[in-house]
Protein backbone atom coordinates (compact mmCIF):
# COMPACT_ATOMS: atom_id res chain seq x y z
CA UNK A 1 0.00 0.00 0.00
CA UNK A 2 2.31 2.17 1.05
CA UNK A 3 5.74 3.34 -1.23
CA UNK A 4 8.65 1.33 -0.57
CA UNK A 5 11.37 3.59 -2.47
CA UNK A 6 14.95 2.69 -1.63
CA UNK A 7 15.05 6.16 0.76
CA UNK A 8 17.95 7.59 -0.11
CA UNK A 9 20.55 8.04 2.71
CA UNK A 10 20.77 11.32 4.06
CA UNK A 11 23.96 13.23 2.52
CA UNK A 12 26.94 13.42 5.51
CA UNK A 13 27.78 16.54 6.03
CA UNK A 14 31.47 17.79 7.32
CA UNK A 15 31.19 18.97 10.27
CA UNK A 16 30.32 18.48 14.35
CA UNK A 17 27.57 21.02 15.56
CA UNK A 18 26.06 20.62 19.25
CA UNK A 19 23.42 22.84 20.88
CA UNK A 20 22.72 22.07 24.74
CA UNK A 21 20.06 23.42 27.17
CA UNK A 22 21.01 24.23 30.65
CA UNK A 23 19.35 24.95 34.17
CA UNK A 24 19.74 28.64 32.90
CA UNK A 25 20.48 28.87 29.34
CA UNK A 26 21.91 26.91 26.06
CA UNK A 27 25.18 26.18 25.16
CA UNK A 28 25.94 25.78 20.92
CA UNK A 29 29.20 24.41 19.93
CA UNK A 30 30.54 23.46 16.56
CA UNK A 31 34.30 22.43 14.94
CA UNK A 32 36.02 24.79 12.29
CA UNK A 33 36.95 22.62 9.35
CA UNK A 34 35.37 23.48 5.81
CA UNK A 35 36.30 21.12 3.59
CA UNK A 36 35.96 20.82 -0.26
CA UNK A 37 36.31 17.38 -1.12
CA UNK A 38 40.03 16.24 0.62
CA UNK A 39 40.85 20.07 0.87
CA UNK A 40 40.80 21.99 3.89
CA UNK A 41 39.62 24.85 2.79
CA UNK A 42 39.08 27.04 6.09
CA UNK A 43 40.86 25.56 9.25
CA UNK A 44 39.19 28.32 11.33
CA UNK A 45 35.48 28.59 10.59
CA UNK A 46 33.11 30.04 12.95
CA UNK A 47 30.17 27.81 12.31
CA UNK A 48 27.92 29.83 14.46
CA UNK A 49 26.00 32.70 13.54
CA UNK A 50 24.37 35.64 15.07
CA UNK A 51 20.46 35.84 13.87
CA UNK A 52 19.29 38.45 16.83
CA UNK A 53 20.91 39.60 20.07
CA UNK A 54 19.35 36.37 22.17
CA UNK A 55 19.34 34.02 18.91
CA UNK A 56 22.56 32.13 17.11
CA UNK A 57 22.69 29.38 15.19
CA UNK A 58 25.16 26.12 14.19
CA UNK A 59 25.30 25.85 10.91
CA UNK A 60 26.18 22.63 8.74
CA UNK A 61 26.21 21.12 5.17
CA UNK A 62 26.58 23.12 2.44
CA UNK A 63 28.22 25.95 3.22
CA UNK A 64 26.36 28.51 0.53
CA UNK A 65 23.34 27.10 1.90
CA UNK A 66 23.63 27.21 5.36
CA UNK A 67 24.94 31.23 4.84
CA UNK A 68 21.85 32.24 2.28
CA UNK A 69 19.64 30.89 4.64
CA UNK A 70 21.26 32.63 8.01
CA UNK A 71 21.39 35.99 6.41
CA UNK A 72 17.85 35.83 5.01
CA UNK A 73 16.58 34.56 8.36
CA UNK A 74 18.76 37.62 10.33
CA UNK A 75 17.60 40.24 7.34
CA UNK A 76 13.51 39.04 8.54
CA UNK A 77 14.18 38.97 12.23
CA UNK A 78 15.62 42.32 11.91
CA UNK A 79 12.28 43.39 10.51
CA UNK A 80 10.10 41.63 13.03
CA UNK A 81 12.20 42.78 16.03
CA UNK A 82 11.59 46.47 14.93
CA UNK A 83 7.67 45.88 14.37
CA UNK A 84 7.38 43.52 17.46
CA UNK A 85 9.13 46.66 19.69
CA UNK A 86 11.02 43.53 21.99
CA UNK A 87 13.89 40.88 20.77
CA UNK A 88 12.24 38.24 18.99
CA UNK A 89 11.58 34.95 20.38
CA UNK A 90 13.97 31.82 19.96
CA UNK A 91 10.90 30.17 18.47
CA UNK A 92 9.97 32.71 15.79
CA UNK A 93 14.03 32.30 14.56
CA UNK A 94 13.18 28.94 14.43
CA UNK A 95 10.19 28.63 12.61
CA UNK A 96 11.89 31.20 10.22
CA UNK A 97 14.33 28.93 9.55
CA UNK A 98 12.39 26.23 9.07
CA UNK A 99 10.27 28.07 6.28
CA UNK A 100 13.22 28.79 4.12
CA UNK A 101 14.32 25.11 4.51
CA UNK A 102 10.86 23.66 3.91
CA UNK A 103 9.53 25.56 0.85
CA UNK A 104 13.13 24.75 -0.74
CA UNK A 105 13.96 21.68 0.64
CA UNK A 106 14.49 20.96 -3.16
CA UNK A 107 17.52 23.02 -3.42
CA UNK A 108 18.96 23.62 -0.31
CA UNK A 109 20.94 20.86 1.69
CA UNK A 110 21.21 22.27 5.02
CA UNK A 111 20.99 21.01 8.61
CA UNK A 112 20.95 24.12 11.33
CA UNK A 113 20.32 23.94 14.94
CA UNK A 114 18.61 27.45 16.50
CA UNK A 115 19.45 28.19 20.12
CA UNK A 116 18.76 31.03 22.05
CA UNK A 117 17.39 32.63 24.79
CA UNK A 118 14.47 34.68 25.29
CA UNK A 119 12.30 36.00 28.71
CA UNK A 120 9.06 33.99 28.03
CA UNK A 121 10.60 30.44 27.37
CA UNK A 122 14.47 30.60 29.19
CA UNK A 123 17.08 28.55 26.87
CA UNK A 124 15.78 26.62 24.16
CA UNK A 125 16.71 24.36 20.92
CA UNK A 126 15.45 24.06 18.20
CA UNK A 127 17.05 21.37 15.74
CA UNK A 128 16.19 22.17 11.90
CA UNK A 129 17.47 18.88 9.75
CA UNK A 130 17.55 18.25 5.87
CA UNK A 131 13.78 18.71 4.67
CA UNK A 132 12.95 21.68 7.00
CA UNK A 133 11.19 19.26 9.99
CA UNK A 134 11.32 21.48 13.17
CA UNK A 135 12.09 19.73 16.33
CA UNK A 136 12.15 21.17 19.78
CA UNK A 137 14.77 19.18 21.47
CA UNK A 138 16.63 19.45 25.28
CA UNK A 139 20.19 19.05 22.97
CA UNK A 140 20.33 18.19 19.31
CA UNK A 141 23.26 17.58 17.38
CA UNK A 142 23.97 17.73 13.69
CA UNK A 143 27.09 17.15 11.31
CA UNK A 144 28.77 14.29 10.08
CA UNK A 145 30.68 14.10 13.45
CA UNK A 146 27.07 13.67 14.63
CA UNK A 147 27.14 10.54 13.82
CA UNK A 148 29.53 9.22 16.47
CA UNK A 149 27.96 11.32 19.30
CA UNK A 150 24.52 9.59 19.38
CA UNK A 151 25.96 7.18 22.13
CA UNK A 152 28.23 9.54 23.57
CA UNK A 153 25.20 11.80 24.40
CA UNK A 154 22.53 8.57 25.54
CA UNK A 155 24.59 8.20 28.30
CA UNK A 156 26.64 11.59 29.29
CA UNK A 157 23.58 13.78 28.94
CA UNK A 158 21.30 15.02 32.05
CA UNK A 159 18.81 17.62 32.92
CA UNK A 160 18.98 20.27 34.77
CA UNK A 161 23.45 21.17 34.26
CA UNK A 162 24.80 24.26 35.51
CA UNK A 163 26.34 26.53 32.63
CA UNK A 164 29.89 25.20 33.25
CA UNK A 165 28.93 21.14 32.63
CA UNK A 166 27.25 22.06 30.19
CA UNK A 167 30.05 23.73 28.47
CA UNK A 168 32.34 21.10 29.67
CA UNK A 169 29.99 18.30 27.64
CA UNK A 170 30.08 20.22 24.02
CA UNK A 171 33.41 20.35 24.04
CA UNK A 172 34.21 16.80 25.36
CA UNK A 173 31.74 15.65 22.76
CA UNK A 174 32.89 17.82 19.40
CA UNK A 175 36.48 16.95 20.05
CA UNK A 176 35.65 13.51 20.48
CA UNK A 177 33.72 14.25 16.72
CA UNK A 178 36.98 15.72 15.88
CA UNK A 179 38.74 12.61 16.64
CA UNK A 180 36.93 10.05 14.72
CA UNK A 181 35.68 12.08 11.94
CA UNK A 182 37.64 13.26 9.08
CA UNK A 183 35.35 15.89 7.89
CA UNK A 184 34.91 17.72 11.51
CA UNK A 185 38.72 19.33 12.68
CA UNK A 186 40.51 22.62 14.13
CA UNK A 187 39.41 24.09 16.75
CA UNK A 188 36.39 24.30 19.19
CA UNK A 189 34.31 27.17 19.18
CA UNK A 190 31.14 27.58 22.14
CA UNK A 191 29.03 29.88 22.70
CA UNK A 192 26.97 30.86 25.65
CA UNK A 193 23.89 32.17 26.29
CA UNK A 194 21.57 33.15 29.03
CA UNK A 195 19.58 36.14 30.24
CA UNK A 196 22.84 37.49 30.98
CA UNK A 197 23.75 37.90 27.26
CA UNK A 198 26.25 35.94 25.42
CA UNK A 199 29.30 34.68 25.99
CA UNK A 200 31.74 33.10 23.15
CA UNK A 201 34.90 30.99 23.88
CA UNK A 202 37.55 29.56 21.60
CA UNK A 203 39.23 26.31 22.27
CA UNK A 204 42.25 24.94 20.70
CA UNK A 205 43.53 21.88 19.86
CA UNK A 206 45.77 21.60 23.19
CA UNK A 207 43.21 22.80 25.56
CA UNK A 208 41.18 19.57 24.53
CA UNK A 209 41.58 16.02 26.28
CA UNK A 210 43.11 13.52 24.99
CA UNK A 211 41.37 10.77 23.27
CA UNK A 212 42.45 6.80 22.71
CA UNK A 213 45.48 6.67 20.97
CA UNK A 214 46.04 10.68 20.90
CA UNK A 215 49.44 12.24 21.68
CA UNK A 216 50.29 14.80 23.53
CA UNK A 217 51.19 17.90 20.79
CA UNK A 218 54.48 19.77 21.10
CA UNK A 219 55.89 21.98 18.76
CA UNK A 220 58.76 20.04 17.75
CA UNK A 221 60.24 16.54 18.13
CA UNK A 222 63.26 18.12 19.24
CA UNK A 223 61.73 19.35 22.93
CA UNK A 224 61.43 15.92 23.92
CA UNK A 225 64.10 13.85 22.50
CA UNK A 226 67.10 13.59 25.41
CA UNK A 227 70.80 13.04 24.27
CA UNK A 228 70.58 11.39 21.19
CA UNK A 229 71.38 7.13 22.23
CA UNK A 230 74.46 5.36 19.80
CA UNK A 231 73.74 3.27 17.40
CA UNK A 232 74.39 -0.17 18.50
CA UNK A 233 76.14 -2.33 15.52
CA UNK B 1 8.74 13.88 -18.60
CA UNK B 2 10.98 15.27 -15.69
CA UNK B 3 13.04 17.41 -18.65
CA UNK B 4 14.19 20.65 -17.06
CA UNK B 5 10.89 20.59 -14.67
CA UNK B 6 13.24 19.90 -11.08
CA UNK B 7 11.73 22.02 -8.85
CA UNK B 8 8.56 19.98 -9.15
CA UNK B 9 10.00 16.77 -9.55
CA UNK B 10 9.02 13.90 -6.61
CA UNK B 11 11.29 14.48 -3.56
CA UNK B 12 12.00 11.81 -0.97
CA UNK B 13 11.51 11.44 2.46
CA UNK B 14 14.48 12.80 5.02
CA UNK B 15 13.16 11.90 8.79
CA UNK B 16 10.55 9.76 8.67
CA UNK B 17 7.67 8.79 11.02
CA UNK B 18 7.25 4.71 11.09
CA UNK B 19 3.50 2.52 11.21
CA UNK B 20 0.67 4.15 12.92
CA UNK B 21 -2.34 1.49 13.82
CA UNK B 22 -5.87 2.63 14.53
CA UNK B 23 -9.13 0.34 15.31
CA UNK B 24 -12.85 1.44 15.87
CA UNK B 25 -13.74 0.36 19.39
CA UNK B 26 -17.41 0.17 21.51
CA UNK B 27 -17.00 4.09 22.44
CA UNK B 28 -14.74 5.41 19.51
CA UNK B 29 -11.41 5.31 18.10
CA UNK B 30 -8.16 3.92 19.16
CA UNK B 31 -4.89 5.16 17.32
CA UNK B 32 -1.39 4.15 18.36
CA UNK B 33 1.79 5.23 16.94
CA UNK B 34 5.27 4.81 17.99
CA UNK B 35 7.52 8.76 18.88
CA UNK B 36 10.43 7.82 16.88
CA UNK B 37 11.91 10.17 13.75
CA UNK B 38 14.04 7.82 11.54
CA UNK B 39 16.91 9.79 9.57
CA UNK B 40 17.92 6.95 7.01
CA UNK B 41 18.57 4.36 9.41
CA UNK B 42 19.68 6.40 11.99
CA UNK B 43 17.16 6.95 14.83
CA UNK B 44 17.17 9.96 15.20
CA UNK B 45 14.71 11.54 17.09
CA UNK B 46 12.86 9.49 19.84
CA UNK B 47 10.10 12.23 20.77
CA UNK B 48 8.09 13.24 17.81
CA UNK B 49 4.04 13.43 18.30
CA UNK B 50 2.43 11.68 15.22
CA UNK B 51 -0.53 11.73 16.61
CA UNK B 52 -2.62 15.07 16.61
CA UNK B 53 -5.61 16.12 17.50
CA UNK B 54 -7.53 18.18 14.87
CA UNK B 55 -10.86 20.33 15.91
CA UNK B 56 -12.97 18.98 18.33
CA UNK B 57 -14.00 15.34 16.40
CA UNK B 58 -10.92 14.42 14.98
CA UNK B 59 -7.10 12.30 15.36
CA UNK B 60 -4.76 12.62 12.50
CA UNK B 61 -2.01 10.28 12.37
CA UNK B 62 0.86 10.19 9.83
CA UNK B 63 3.71 8.45 8.85
CA UNK B 64 6.28 9.51 6.22
CA UNK B 65 8.20 12.67 6.14
CA UNK B 66 7.46 14.36 9.22
CA UNK B 67 8.15 17.96 7.59
CA UNK B 68 5.10 17.26 5.49
CA UNK B 69 3.41 16.43 8.42
CA UNK B 70 3.96 19.54 10.52
CA UNK B 71 3.05 21.08 6.80
CA UNK B 72 -0.44 19.31 6.74
CA UNK B 73 -0.97 20.75 10.29
CA UNK B 74 -0.57 24.22 9.56
CA UNK B 75 -3.20 23.76 6.82
CA UNK B 76 -5.65 21.97 9.08
CA UNK B 77 -4.86 24.87 11.35
CA UNK B 78 -5.89 26.93 9.05
CA UNK B 79 -9.30 24.85 8.27
CA UNK B 80 -10.28 25.14 11.43
CA UNK B 81 -10.11 28.46 12.22
CA UNK B 82 -12.03 29.06 9.12
CA UNK B 83 -14.30 26.49 9.80
CA UNK B 84 -14.62 28.62 13.81
CA UNK B 85 -14.85 31.79 12.83
CA UNK B 86 -18.15 31.26 10.79
CA UNK B 87 -19.67 30.63 14.75
CA UNK B 88 -22.16 28.79 13.42
CA UNK B 89 -22.37 25.75 16.02
CA UNK B 90 -21.40 23.35 13.47
CA UNK B 91 -17.61 21.66 13.33
CA UNK B 92 -15.67 19.80 10.94
CA UNK B 93 -15.76 16.04 11.47
CA UNK B 94 -13.35 13.08 11.06
CA UNK B 95 -15.42 13.06 7.24
CA UNK B 96 -15.03 16.28 6.40
CA UNK B 97 -11.15 16.09 7.56
CA UNK B 98 -10.67 13.00 5.33
CA UNK B 99 -11.95 14.30 2.35
CA UNK B 100 -10.07 17.47 2.88
CA UNK B 101 -7.18 15.37 2.95
CA UNK B 102 -7.62 13.43 0.21
CA UNK B 103 -8.09 16.47 -2.10
CA UNK B 104 -4.95 17.62 -1.19
CA UNK B 105 -2.98 14.64 -1.31
CA UNK B 106 -4.15 13.71 -4.68
CA UNK B 107 -3.93 17.40 -6.22
CA UNK B 108 -0.18 17.34 -4.65
CA UNK B 109 0.30 13.64 -6.65
CA UNK B 110 -0.94 15.30 -9.64
CA UNK B 111 1.52 18.02 -9.79
CA UNK B 112 4.44 15.70 -9.49
CA UNK B 113 5.28 17.45 -5.64
CA UNK B 114 3.92 14.75 -3.29
CA UNK B 115 3.37 15.42 0.70
CA UNK B 116 5.21 12.03 1.43
CA UNK B 117 2.69 10.68 4.16
CA UNK B 118 0.57 7.92 5.00
CA UNK B 119 -2.13 9.58 7.15
CA UNK B 120 -4.64 7.89 9.40
CA UNK B 121 -7.81 10.27 10.26
CA UNK B 122 -9.98 8.96 12.91
CA UNK B 123 -13.21 10.30 15.05
CA UNK B 124 -16.65 10.30 16.41
CA UNK B 125 -19.12 13.25 15.89
CA UNK B 126 -22.93 12.82 16.95
CA UNK B 127 -22.12 9.21 17.92
CA UNK B 128 -21.02 8.29 14.32
CA UNK B 129 -17.40 6.65 14.59
CA UNK B 130 -15.55 7.07 11.62
CA UNK B 131 -12.49 4.91 10.67
CA UNK B 132 -9.89 6.42 7.57
CA UNK B 133 -6.76 6.39 5.72
CA UNK B 134 -4.99 8.42 2.94
CA UNK B 135 -1.22 8.14 1.27
CA UNK B 136 0.72 10.04 -0.80
CA UNK B 137 -0.83 8.88 -3.96
CA UNK B 138 -4.35 9.93 -2.86
CA UNK B 139 -5.30 6.25 -2.55
CA UNK B 140 -8.02 6.50 0.33
CA UNK B 141 -10.80 4.64 2.20
CA UNK B 142 -12.54 4.04 5.31
CA UNK B 143 -12.68 0.68 7.71
CA UNK B 144 -13.14 -0.45 10.61
CA UNK B 145 -9.26 -0.67 11.54
CA UNK B 146 -6.30 0.71 9.64
CA UNK B 147 -2.48 0.78 9.74
CA UNK B 148 0.42 2.40 7.45
CA UNK B 149 3.64 1.39 5.82
CA UNK B 150 4.18 -1.56 7.80
CA UNK B 151 1.70 -2.50 10.08
CA UNK B 152 -0.53 -3.09 6.77
CA UNK B 153 1.46 -6.51 6.70
CA UNK B 154 2.05 -6.74 10.18
CA UNK B 155 -0.61 -5.25 12.42
CA UNK B 156 -3.94 -5.50 10.73
CA UNK B 157 -3.66 -9.53 10.21
CA UNK B 158 -3.47 -9.49 14.36
CA UNK B 159 -6.63 -6.88 13.89
CA UNK B 160 -8.69 -9.17 11.41
CA UNK B 161 -8.51 -12.01 13.60
CA UNK B 162 -9.30 -10.62 16.83
CA UNK B 163 -10.94 -7.26 16.12
CA UNK B 164 -15.29 -7.36 16.70
CA UNK B 165 -17.27 -4.39 16.96
CA UNK B 166 -18.08 -4.78 20.11
CA UNK B 167 -14.03 -4.20 21.95
CA UNK B 168 -14.40 -2.30 25.66
CA UNK B 169 -11.65 0.75 26.22
CA UNK B 170 -8.89 -2.07 27.74
CA UNK B 171 -9.43 -4.80 25.06
CA UNK B 172 -8.96 -1.97 22.56
CA UNK B 173 -5.52 -0.48 24.12
CA UNK B 174 -4.46 -4.24 24.75
CA UNK B 175 -4.85 -5.26 21.25
CA UNK B 176 -3.35 -1.69 20.01
CA UNK B 177 -0.45 -2.62 21.96
CA UNK B 178 0.02 -5.81 21.04
CA UNK B 179 0.59 -4.54 17.43
CA UNK B 180 2.63 -2.44 18.44
CA UNK B 181 4.58 -4.81 20.54
CA UNK B 182 5.07 -6.57 17.27
CA UNK B 183 6.27 -3.68 15.14
CA UNK B 184 8.54 -2.84 17.91
CA UNK B 185 10.03 -6.95 16.95
CA UNK B 186 9.94 -6.71 13.23
CA UNK B 187 9.94 -3.08 11.92
CA UNK B 188 13.66 -1.84 12.34
CA UNK B 189 12.84 1.70 12.14
CA UNK B 190 10.20 1.05 15.67
CA UNK B 191 11.47 2.92 18.38
CA UNK B 192 9.82 2.04 22.17
CA UNK B 193 8.08 5.07 22.95
CA UNK B 194 4.48 5.02 21.87
CA UNK B 195 1.67 7.21 21.85
CA UNK B 196 -1.68 6.02 22.08
CA UNK B 197 -4.80 8.06 22.18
Amino acid sequence: MDHNTDISAPHSMGTTIIGVTYNGGVVLGADSRTSTGVYVANRASDKISQLTDNVYVCRSGSAADSQIVSDYVRYFLHQHTIQLGQPATVKVAANLVRLLSYNNKNFLETGLIVGGWDKYEGGQIYGVPLGGTIVQQPFAIGGSGSSYLYGFFDQAWKEGMTKDEAEDLVKKAVSLAIARDGASGGVVRTVIINSEGVTRNFYPGDQLPLWHEELESHNSLLDILGAPEPMSI
Amino acid sequence: MGSGADSERTLYPYVTGSSVVAIKYKDGILMAADMGGSYGSTLRYKSIERLKPIGKHTLLGASGEISDFQEILRFLDELILNDNMWDDGNSLGPKEVHNYLTRVMYNRRNKFNPLWNSLVIGGVKNGQKYLGMVNMIGINFNDNHVATGLGNHLARPILRDEWNENLTFEEGVKLLEKCMRVLLYRDRSAVNKIQLK
